[in-house]
């Protein structure tokens, strides 16, 4: 059985007061979700993330189209229990102490008074705010928020969790805690869902990701099954201060960092770059073959279709 | 039924820690300097004017705490999105509203009692005991609470579809017409064709909170008719259950945006 099912969900909204237009925010998108994998739902800002969560999420009624969490449709009350959700840069009750929070949503969950007592404290201890328990909310900083906010997600033990951008706005450290937590969940057998627009975080922690863009999916699988179809690239580092403008014109990226230069080229350009640096004297420091990034496959998804190369319309 | 105690509670305590209950210091101050003052200049009538000046800042302030933090009830939820993580869990929207009006309608009482304990203290020290009669007093604040359920269950039915500013300013138009409505209800037995028609329906439409006015009566020592008590319960609870019914209606269909 699939954890996620999404069965073509889609969302228009009315816009404008005095002439009512409608705005697609999802086309009907069909995706797949299985059980104990993390999940990335990738997409620049606007792309439809939240629009799809808040669906899933029974916050927001769809135009059309259903989905089926852990085999029951997303409408049916005995699913809210078996999932916990983190809003996008949420906000919680600020006279409340992170403890009274996770009491409170502890019993919203359906936990008697005992089962709160007994599985708060390790909530917090797991998120690192134990010290702070007694503290209010409003006394919190971002970071500390954010790690209350999986905490109250993930207090009553459920099988998916849906996280809606968990890394934004935090510091490298506050990001590095928040991955680490979504890898303990997966360790603990959960099921991961989560929208960023981090690349980096989604190809250190996702098992699969799916690309969305302007409402529409772009594409889903592994990072690795995503970014073999790439072509690959050649990193040509010399020493110099400057790009000769032949190596320019062959490159498709080229940088100067002090008296190193560095040229990103495509395979086949290799021998001609390395023709040109012999003619001009410079010296070779290296050259390595570059690994496709889930960020070059998602800014190619993102590209107008007119800008997309021959082979990739193809 | 769990759920909704829960979200009662929190609604309580929210009211609580954001210091609503400091308007009991107000109160406090405007009771105790009123019965100093009535006690130096009024001849015979210190009971009169204490018992009215007393109940009728009963009214008032809890009337503009049951608006106040009535229209925020829901929009501040969504606003700040709090509401997501509640109505993510397994909580029905009806339970979310019914804990809301309920958590509202707690502070409220607890609110009046409190004043109405000053309001005997006050009448104590002008009067210096206590009589039989005076035990009408509390029928009168039983009604007060009464207007405030009614004007709670308007200010949250606002609250599910309206901008906390708007719904301000209909529960506050409701509860000014509707301290007139028998006025209008008079209006309207004395007009004729469609002016009649339209007198007759707001009327009926706005809460009749004047009928809940009962504090000329009280001042007076006079009993206040068990029939009327009855009335007035059932049409209370019966109208704040209609409102409160709109507001689930019309928040079990909205999207949080």
């Amino acid at each position: 059985m699939s954890a996620i099912e999404i069965l073509g969900l889609s969302r228009t909204y009315s816009v404008g007061f005095w002439r009512k237009r409608s705005k697609c925010a999802l086309r009907p998108l069909h995706l797949t979700v299985e059980e104990g994998e993390i999940f990335g739902f990738l997409g620049p800002n606007g792309a439809g993330k939240t629009t799809t969560l808040k669906l899933l999420m029974g916050l927001v009624f769809p135009t059309s189209g259903s989905a089926r969490i852990m085999g029951m449709d997303m409408n049916d009350p005995r699913v809210k229990a078996q999932i916990g959700f983190l809003p996008e840069q949420p906000y919680f009750y600020d006279y409340l102490t992170a403890h009274e929070l996770l009491e409170y949503y502890g019993q919203l969950s359906g936990m008697s008074a005992a089962d709160c007592r007994g599985k708060v404290e390790p909530a917090l201890r797991r998120v690192g705010l134990r010290d702070v328990r007694g503290l209010q909310l409003r006394k919190f900083s971002k970071g500390m928020l954010q790690r209350v906010g999986i905490a109250q997600a993930t207090l009553h033990d459920p099988k998916i969790v849906f996280l809606d951008e968990p890394m934004s706005g935090l510091d490298p450290i506050g990001r590095r805690e928040v991955r680490d937590l979504i890898q303990q969940l997966k360790n603990d057998g959960k099921t991961v869902f989560f929208s960023t627009h981090i690349l980096s975080d989604a190809e250190a922690l996702c098992d699969r990701v799916a690309i969305i863009n302007l409402g529409e999916l772009k594409g889903v699988g592994a990072v690795t099954q995503l970014t073999a179809g790439m072509q690959a690239k050649v990193e040509v580092i010399w020493r110099g201060a400057s790009v000769p403008p032949s190596i320019r014109s062959l490159a498709q990226e080229s940088y100067v960092s002090g008296d190193t230069a560095r040229a990103i080229v495509k395979p086949e350009n290799q021998e001609r770059v390395l023709e040109a640096l012999r003619r001009d004297g410079l010296q070779l420091i290296s050259l390595n073959p570059v690994r496709a990034t889930l960020e070059d496959y998602f800014l190619q998804q993102l590209k107008p279709v007119a800008e997309l190369p021959a082979e990739v319309m193809a | 039924m769990n759920r909704i105690r829960c979200i009662a509670a929190n609604t309580f305590r929210e009211a609580v820690r954001d210091r609503v209950l400091y308007n009991l210091i107000a109160f406090a101050l405007l009771l105790t300097g009123g019965a100093i003052l009535v006690g130096q200049i009024s001849i015979d009538i210190e009971k009169l004017v204490v018992i009215n000046l007393g109940l009728t800042a009963v009214s008032l302030f809890g009337v503009v705490i049951a608006i106040f933090v009535g229209i925020g009830l829901v929009s501040k939820e969504i606003e700040k999105r709090t509401l997501y993580t509640v109505l993510s869990r397994p909580v029905r929207r009806w339970e979310f509203i019914l804990g809301k009006f309920l958590g509202l309608a707690g502070t409220l009482v607890v609110n009046t009692l409190f004043m109405a304990v000053g309001v005997f203290l006050a009448l104590l020290y002008v009067a210096h005991k206590l009589q039989t009669p005076d035990g009408w007093i509390l029928v009168a604040v039983y009604f007060i609470i009464l207007q405030f359920l009614m004007i709670t269950a308007l200010a949250l039915l606002f609250s599910s579809f309206s901008s906390p500013l708007m719904s301000a300013v209909f529960a506050f138009s409701l509860f000014i017409i509707g301290s007139f409505s028998e006025d209008l209800r008079g209006f309207a037995a004395m007009a004729t064709g469609i002016t009649r028609w339209l007198a007759s329906g707001v009327a009926y439409i706005v809460p009749n909170l004047s009928a809940l006015n009962v504090v000329g009566l009280v001042a007076h020592g006079e009993p206040v008719a068990r029939n009327l008590i009855l009335f007035n319960s059932a049409y209370a609870f019966f109208y704040a259950a209609m409102a409160l019914c709109g507001a689930v209606l019309v928040f079990e269909r909205r999207n949080l945006k």
